[in-house]
């Protein structure tokens, strides 16, 4: 059974036929463990994007996420924080469960998921507004006033995204002032700012040149630390230096998941070879 | 490519290039002779009639005295009840439409049904108007109720202009809000207006100078054309400056086509002052993303 989803607003509860089988579903969770995912389907319209997809994300990891375009990684992250239904005619059926909750469930807001998952998109999109402003937005929107808890808010999320250093003097500029690798880590920076517990990126590199590339990738080690990460690259080299674990996505489906390293140097599907040795993709 | 046949129709196509450029300079200059000739005409007319007393003073029987006070002010009233009303009614649309409304056949129903709305005659408006808010609701030949018939007129002019505004907010700022666990609320509120407000501020200004310029539908509901006192609520009768330009015009007397130049060029006057402030506003404003 399928729920049916078009708009954010209107998420019909998710009632996934195979719950009763999955003990695990909500009977507390796993330690150690930020997403279970069993059984996950999506389609956009007809067309099947994500094909019975298992994938376990563990705590204080950094967990890429590599395969060729079009084969479902940013549909697959973006479901992870449900942005994912902002597409409108998507279907979702499936386990999917953050800290042991089922995030589908109706009586789990999905802005309060949010609230735990921090996102970082392909592009940078920081607000039209000042650098402070963008900081301050995710406090702001939970409800913080108090300027002095703001104040100390943008000052730890910005030294957390190494970014302090160069804006300190100038809080009050607008944001697309910076350049693009400044306006990625503000980004990241914003994001941290609302104290998540996951980190998702999506391709957070892809438009940036190699120093500003090489800034992320060191911050993303520094990050994991307190942060559990997944990040979608194309960079099989980036994935290979940064993460812990690596999943490859081809078509829609997981083909093989493992410790980073083991992927890399001793792949256990053919497939994984031919695109990590770069036969295809 | 032959490159003796191409230069021999270069040529032409050089000559066909001048021609058509020559026409649209044509079309362009013909309709500024145009424009020029009639605001030369009625400025040329106007001149020794419009003063200081000619804004202070309320209509006369004589025209030496005759005065737009009234007109003018009672077009302020006007303002003041469409301003508020269309502005909240077309934006409230518009983001229910961009925001909230699930993209279906009803929303589509209602979209081209506001598209159609911008091309109804005024006068239809009139009568609405007349019907609903003179008659049924009896509010009189008011400022309440000619205020209410032109926002009705205005309405989905900005609910237009508005949504255009919002499509050009980029999404990716609605995902990362949305991506913080904002509500769809305070996305709009925090993040989508401040992007969409200087485009929906143009749309509603010059939405309002329709407003103003607009005659007909106060005919239709018998707005006097002659007041000589100022109204002193909403429910009071009034005039405004088309109105009294329309009833200087229709005087026998070779000097009341004077004072109604001098009521045009206030009217114009009034409302090239309101498209400038538009403009201000989208230059100050314009690309931001
Ligand atoms: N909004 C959408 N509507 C319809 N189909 C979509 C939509 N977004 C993605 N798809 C389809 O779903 C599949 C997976 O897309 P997805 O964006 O997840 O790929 P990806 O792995 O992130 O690719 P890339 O590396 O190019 O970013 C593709 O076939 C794509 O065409
Ligand atoms: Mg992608």
């Amino acid at each position: 059974m399928m729920a049916t989803k078009t708009k954010e607003t209107k998420v019909a509860p998710l009632t996934v036929g195979s719950t009763a089988a999955m003990p695990t579903a909500e009977s507390g969770e796993a330690k150690g463990v930020v997403y279970e995912t069993k059984d996950l389907n999506l389609w956009y319209g007809e067309h099947h994007a994500l094909k019975h997809i298992h994938l376990t994300i563990y705590e204080n990891k950094v967990t890429a996420i590599i395969g060729p375009s079009g084969c479902g990684k940013s549909t697959y992250i973006k479901t992870l924080n449900r942005m994912v239904e902002l597409v409108p005619n998507v279907r979702i059926a499936g386990h999917l469960a953050y800290r042991g909750r089922n995030i589908f469930d109706p009586s789990y807001p999905v802005e309060q998921l949010r609230t735990q998952i921090g996102m970082v998109f392909q592009k940078p999109n920081p607000f039209p507004k000042s650098i402070y402003d963008n900081i301050a937005y995710g406090p702001r929107i939970h409800g913080i006033r108090n300027k002095k808890v703001l104040d100390e808010i943008v000052e730890k999320s910005l030294r957390g995204a190494a970014l302090w250093d160069e804006v300190k003097d100038r809080l009050r500029d607008h944001a697309y002032g910076l350049s693009g690798g400044q306006q990625q880590r503000l980004c990241i920076a914003r994001c941290l700012a609302i104290e998540p517990d996951v980190i998702l990126m999506d391709e957070p590199t892809s438009a940036l040149d190699p120093i500003s590339t090489l800034k992320i990738e060191e911050l993303i080690q520094e990050l994991k630390k307190q942060y559990s990460i997944i990040i979608v690259t194309h960079n099989m080299q980036q994935a290979a230096r940064i993460s812990d674990k690596t999943a490859f996505f081809l078509n829609g489906e997981v083909i093989e998941y493992a410790e980073t390293s083991k992927l890399f140097s001793n792949p256990a599907d053919q497939r994984t070879e031919d695109y990590i040795t770069g036969r295809f993709g | 490519m032959d490159k003796l046949l191409v230069s021999k129709r270069m040529k032409g196509r050089l000559v066909q290039n001048a021609i058509l450029q020559a026409i649209f300079f044509f079309a362009t200059v013909l309709g500024l002779i145009a424009l020029m000739l009639l605001l030369s005409h009625v400025v040329m007319q106007a001149i020794g009639w419009l003063d200081g007393d000619f804004l202070n003073n309320f209509p006369s029987r004589r025209p030496e005295e005759a005065g737009m006070k009234s007109g003018l002010i009672g077009s302020l009233w006007l303002m003041m009840i469409v301003a508020p009303v269309s502005f909240i009614l077309g934006v409230g649309t518009a983001i229910y439409l961009e925001e909230y409304a699930l993209k279906n056949r009803f929303t589509a129903f209602i979209q081209t049904n506001i598209s159609n709305l911008t091309g109804v005659p005024s006068i239809v408006f009139g009568l609405l108007g007349l019907t609903i808010f003179v008659r049924e609701l009896g509010l009189g030949r008011s400022v309440l109720a000619a205020g209410l018939t032109m926002s009705l007129l205005v309405f989905p002019v900005i609910v237009v202009a508005a949504q255009e505004a919002i499509r050009a907010v980029p999404q990716q700022l609605r995902e990362a809000s949305y991506a913080m666990g904002a509500t769809k609320w305070q996305t709009i509120c925090r993040v989508v207006l401040p992007a969409a407000l200087p485009g929906m501020l143009t749309g509603a200004i010059l939405a309002l100078s329709r407003a103003v310029g607009e005659t007909a539908p106060l005919v239709v509901l018998g707005i006097p054309t002659f007041i000589a006192y100022l109204p002193s609520g909403v429910l009071d009768t009034f005039t405004v400056m088309p109105l009294q330009i329309y009833n200087w015009t229709g005087r026998p007397q070779e000097e009341f086509q004077h004072v109604a130049a001098a009521g045009i060029v206030v009217l114009l006057g009034f409302l090239i002052m309101m498209n400038s402030v538009a403009v201000l506003i989208r230059n100050k404003f314009q690309k931001r993303f």
